[in-house]
């Protein structure tokens, strides 16, 4: 009774902090978490015409969608593509960032080096659409200024070869990203004390071992951090611009789980509901089960995990 | 150490310069080609003549985008979604994170997981789909604006924010001369707040504008189509549909290379907003990503 008493006279002090945060609760109930329900679809046989609670159940105990995901010829290749472009781009894009910071940091004249990060933050506002269709024309094996070159010097079709794909994601990927990548280490850089450059210069300590035995230990805990987090998304590749890089040629080694899961759903002739919902809940799960092992590790080592 | 004698330090300045404006190039050749391309004639471009400056140069592709009547559309749509996305977006982001700061706010750790949980999992494609498909929003803007609204990193940003930078004892001191929450988070929080509105709304904005997917699978009616839409099936489809444009069909028989040169001046007319704003919000990118980074 007293305790209900005192929870009232704190309502009646703070009942405008729970009508705020209801109108993005409402919003984020009904566009994230009403989805979930949804998931069910994974264990059935979805019928437009009965709905989603009456569609029948799949068979193998609801398990069919996955079953037939797993053996499905396209599973390993999706896996293997998703894999690829992620651990790629994951390996190359940290160390350009970290090097581009390093440089940077030591540029010493400030009007040049504000040049630079101005000019290198930029391809970040690029959409993906424009950026594809900018690669598609450089390197157009006719028309492209850099395509044509490799096209007749060197007999590379860039866009037409499979296996040049993924480096083609990969750097493509760390030309539009690698200034915005950069600032997180500038600023881990910024915040090394100057005594211990100064200390190191008295010791007779050349540039590159400064880098060597200052810089790059202040700045190992933010890398660390990046890259356990990396680790939690590496089934979240960009589909977005994978899907957009897509060609008929590239489509072997171009079909990553998120597209390939678009394909059969929502661009099929015959939408398979189920399927789709399967091979996403399949992701997701990875994905919280990586999240979740990845954060661990970052408080672990960090004492500052994500959640 | 004697003065202009080369030092290993000096060498590795040196090329540190070298390697900066190396990164420059690069960055800066493909922008520089794209836009020479733009003023080049198609018979130039065909011959793959650009290198680095424009060939022949003429205004007609730019003539040709103003004339292709699908863009504007796009960009009217584009202009539209962005401005209102955005500020819903922000207001749903400010009015979550402010609660969530306040010690005082019981149920916060409760209220900060529902938020955490939907950055960690998903109903996926399908599910949310089919949602937005039931309650009746597909093709209509509410599809593209409404779903990601709500961003559960942008909650933890802003959040970061409050609690950085409204100090206790002015809430106190509003609580002391009898200011309610609502007032206080409209006319002391808000104020107070511009940094991080701004860092949120660019970001938002930037998302808005460049997102093709949701708009992809949401709109189907070409008159609803965003600008992304209308560049997918010109630069990537080639869909380019010159006799339904008002272009004068006099131009396009004189010019038959007409929708190639139309793509490099799309990619131009369609980065210009962002890349004008630019300049002016840089400072507010870089602040936004270190708020970030200190999760709170």
């Amino acid at each position: 009774m007293n305790k209900n008493k005192k929870w009232k006279l704190y309502l009646r002090g703070h009942w405008q902090l729970y009508a705020m945060i209801s109108v993005p609760l409402i919003v984020l109930a009904v566009f994230s978490y009403a989805p979930m329900y949804g998931i069910i679809l994974a264990f059935k046989n979805y019928q437009v015409s009965q709905g989603i609670w009456n569609s029948p159940w799949a068979d193998n105990y609801g398990m069919n969608n996955f079953i037939r995901f797993f053996n499905n010829y396209n599973f390993k290749e999706c896996l293997r593509n998703t894999l690829v472009l992620s651990i790629y781009s994951m390996v190359v894009t940290m160390p350009c960032s970290i090097l581009l910071a390093l440089s940077l940091n030591y540029a010493r004249n400030i009007r040049f080096k504000k040049l630079v990060q101005m000019v290198t933050y930029c391809p970040y506002f690029i959409s993906t659409i424009v950026f594809v269709g900018i690669i598609n024309m450089i390197f157009d094996n006719r028309m492209g200024v850099l395509g044509s070159v490799l096209y007749n010097q060197f007999g590379i079709n860039v866009l037409g070869s499979p296996e040049i794909f993924p480096s083609l994601y990969v750097w493509t990927g760390v030309w539009q990203g690698v200034g915005f990548g950069a600032i997180i280490y500038i600023a881990a850089l910024a915040g090394v004390d100057p005594q211990q450059h100064e200390a190191a210069i008295i010791d007779g300590a050349t540039l590159l071992q400064r880098i060597r035995y200052v810089d790059i230990p202040a700045i190992m805990p933010t890398a660390v951090i990046m890259m356990i987090l990396n680790m939690g998304s590496v089934l979240n590749v960009g589909y977005e611009k994978v899907l957009a890089m897509q060609n008929q040629n590239n489509m072997a080694v171009a079909e990553v789980i998120n597209t390939y899961a678009y394909k059969v759903s929502l661009v099929s002739t015959f939408p398979d509901y189920s399927y789709s919902t399967a091979i996403g809940l399949f992701q997701s799960l990875i994905g919280l089960v990586l999240i979740l092992i990845t954060n661990k590790i970052a408080d672990r080592i960090s004492g500052n995990g994500f959640i | 150490m004697k003065k202009g004698k080369i030092t290993q330090d000096k060498v590795v300045y040196f090329i540190n310069y070298i390697f900066l404006a190396f990164m420059l190039v690069v960055v800066l050749y493909p922008i520089i080609y794209i836009i020479s391309c733009s003023f080049s004639s198609g018979g130039a471009l065909m011959s793959g003549k650009v290198k680095l400056l424009p060939v022949e140069a003429t205004l007609n592709s730019y003539k040709a985008v103003f004339e292709y009547k699908a863009i504007w559309v796009g960009y009217k749509n584009s202009i539209i979604y962005t401005i209102l996305g955005t500020l819903i977006s922000v207001g749903l982001t400010l009015l979550a994170a402010y609660p969530l700061s306040r010690d005082d706010f019981r149920g916060r750790k409760v209220f900060m997981s529902l938020f955490l949980f939907t950055m960690m999992f998903s109903g996926g494609l399908i599910p949310t789909y089919l949602l937005i498909k039931n309650l009746g929003l597909v093709n209509t803007m509410w599809a593209v604006i409404l779903p990601g609204s709500v961003s559960a990193y942008n909650v933890i940003v802003a959040r970061t924010f409050f609690k950085q930078n409204i100090p206790v004892e002015l809430l106190e001191a509003a609580k002391v001369d009898g200011c309610t929450d609502f007032h206080f988070f409209t006319s002391v929080v808000i104020p107070l707040s511009m940094p991080i509105i701004a860092v949120l709304s660019l970001w938002v904005a930037v998302a808005l504008w460049n997102s093709y997917f949701n708009p992809m699978i949401y709109l189907n009616s070409e008159d609803k189509f965003t600008l992304q839409l209308v560049l997918r099936r010109i630069l990537l489809m080639s869909q380019i549909n010159l006799s339904s444009s008002n272009i004068d069909p006099q131009r396009i028989a004189e010019n038959q290379y007409l929708s190639e040169m139309l793509k490099y001046a799309t990619i131009i007319i369609s980065s210009l907003p962002l890349m004008i704003i630019y300049p002016f919000v840089q400072k507010y990118f870089v602040k936004g990503v270190m708020i970030g980074s200190v999760k709170g």
